[in-house]
């Protein structure tokens, strides 16, 4: 069952088609990773689902609801997530939570701050200020915020950026927790093929804002006669490489 | 490809189409503010240490233009009534500018603007910021101008109410066109939050009579809602009654204002979200 249905997306800035038809869906209870070269358009396309930018053409259906239309329905039962989006540094840690619980509409504050704080083992920070964490910690308090209305849709761009290979890891487990206990359905940019291998259920790829492939990160490994995912990446973002250079 | 219904997530998402605003979520932001203020020091200078140190600059200034013996001028309650009110409304102005820029530099933008939070409800919890902010400072200001200057700002009477609401509603809509110039052309702008009124004072009258003004800029200063507040405020000080046209005319000035500015707000948000420089702005 579709969560996300995104239908010939376009987005043009001036000259530059950053989005370029795409079409794609996200199942209920899935991890599923959205691929691309620096450039192909990930970022935009996330951005036109929380609809933070407005899309030249196409439609973008959550939860069966176009999101432009049914925007305050629709983002109560999502959230984002973000290393390059950062929480206030001058709150404490539980302000800041509670702040976003608040614009959540969360019923009990502080029960939900305390299950998330168990949840995430984040309970000794609540009283810390925001700009004191360091990264492994702001990413999972960055998650934290972001489950605060148990959200049916999870949109995490680049989650494991800048983490060390243990809080990274750390930080898959967690995602995976969240997918099997919480029943979350996560839409997953990154650029480590392995972590991409590692725990999603399909990946999509894109390059120059257009749809290249889809399928388990098992299937498209068979399908290109590659040995890992990161040479299938490889494959399509070349690709796009070599005919732009043969134009 | 297999449509999904709504029904099979939430059958109450796309019967419930929510059109009000949510009090929860200005309530959030007001308290997040709040949170700011409890700790910070630059922010509490900026509505207690400034408009106290400007107080005491004009206050002995009058004082020393009252001993000048102009017949028919008290310095201290027309320059002094003037810098209360000229500070009310910055304090409107930067009420509204700053809480969103706070989260442009805090680089929280986008996690407000992904929530469910409306425009509308970002734009009423910074006005009523703005409010918190013009009572807090004016009890402070008129309680020391009692104090120092003997100035009574209860002479006014129920003027003191049109005058304040006046004040709070032109500097939230120059708020918002300040905040929209800074959507709109970057953070390279911000320095508009702390200096966009400055461009109104000139033509506002506010230390001096319309009537000093050149004839042309005369009719700028009527263009002005606070030029009305600031004439009346010498009206009632004159004769004691604040004249209807003077209300009137700041009235429907600042609904043209506000509409306005308001409509070059929203207008401002959707390009920005058009050309994707939301994300830019952090």
């Amino acid at each position: 069952m579709a969560i996300l249905e995104v239908q010939d997306l376009v987005k043009e800035f001036g000259p530059v088609k950053a989005v370029n038809g795409l079409s794609f869906e996200v199942q209920e209870g899935t991890i599923t990773g959205l691929l691309g070269p620096n450039g192909a358009g990930k970022t935009t396309t996330i951005q036109m689902i929380l609809d933070l930018i407005t899309p030249t053409s196409g439609t973008i259906n959550v939860f069966g609801l176009p999101i432009h239309d049914n925007r305050e329905e629709v983002l109560g039962k999502m959230n984002f997530s973000s290393p390059y989006v950062s929480l206030p540094g001058n709150l404490r840690v539980r302000e800041n939570l509670a702040t976003f619980a608040r614009l959540y509409g969360v019923k009990d504050v502080w029960g939900k701050i305390d299950e998330l704080a168990d949840f995430f083992n984040i309970r000794k920070l609540l009283g810390r200020m925001t700009s004191t964490l360091s990264t492994g910690q702001l990413t999972r308090l960055n998650l934290t915020k972001a489950l605060l209305n148990d959200p049916k849709l999870l949109l995490l761009d680049e989650p494991t950026a800048s983490l060390d290979p243990d809080i990274a890891d750390r930080t898959r487990k967690m995602l995976q927790r969240i997918k099997n206990e919480r029943g979350v359905t996560i839409l997953y940019t990154s650029h480590n093929m392995e972590e991409v291998e590692e725990i999603c259920d399909t990946v999509i790829f894109i390059d120059q804002g257009s749809f290249k492939d889809q399928g388990t990160p098992t299937d498209l490994v068979k399908k290109y006669g590659h040995k890992d995912l990161n040479e299938v990446f490889l494959t399509i973002a070349r690709g796009s490489e070599f005919s732009k250079e043969e134009d | 490809m297999r449509c999904f219904s709504p029904s099979l997530v939430d059958r109450n998402l796309a019967k419930k189409k929510i059109n009000t605003m949510r009090w929860y979520r200005i309530q959030a932001l007001i308290i997040r503010h709040l949170y700011l203020f409890k700790r910070s020091m630059p922010r509490l200078m900026d509505i207690f240490f400034w408009p106290i140190l400007e107080l005491l600059l004009w206050g002995f200034l009058s004082l020393y233009i009252n001993k000048l013996n102009i017949v028919g001028f008290n310095a201290v309650t027309v320059l002094l009534g003037a810098v209360i009110f000229w500070d009310l409304l910055t304090q409107s102005q930067r009420a509204v500018s700053v809480a969103f820029l706070e989260d442009v530099w805090e680089r929280n933008f986008l996690n407000i603007f992904v929530s469910p939070l409306r425009l509308s409800e970002f734009l009423a919890s910074t006005i009523i910021l703005a409010l918190l902010r013009i009572v807090a400072v004016g009890l402070l200001m008129a309680l020391i101008a009692f104090f120092f200057y003997h100035l009574n700002l209860l002479i006014f009477g129920f003027s003191l109410i049109p005058f304040v609401l006046n004040l709070l509603v032109f500097g939230a809509a120059v708020g918002l066109f300040t905040t929209a110039l800074i959507l709109r052309y970057g953070t390279s702008a911000q320095v508009l939050a702390f200096g966009m009124l400055f461009l109104v004072q000139p033509f506002a009258a506010v230390f001096y009579p319309v009537s000093v003004l050149p004839q042309m800029l005369q009719w700028v200063a009527y263009l002005l809602p606070p030029t009305y507040v600031f004439e009346g405020m010498r009206a009632v000080i004159a004769t004691g009654m604040l004249p209807s046209g003077l209300l009137l005319g700041a009235i429907v000035s600042n609904i043209i204002f506000f509409v306005l500015l308001s409509w070059y707000f929203y207008r401002s948000f959707a390009v920005v979200k058009m050309k994707g420089k939301l994300l830019k702005l952090d």
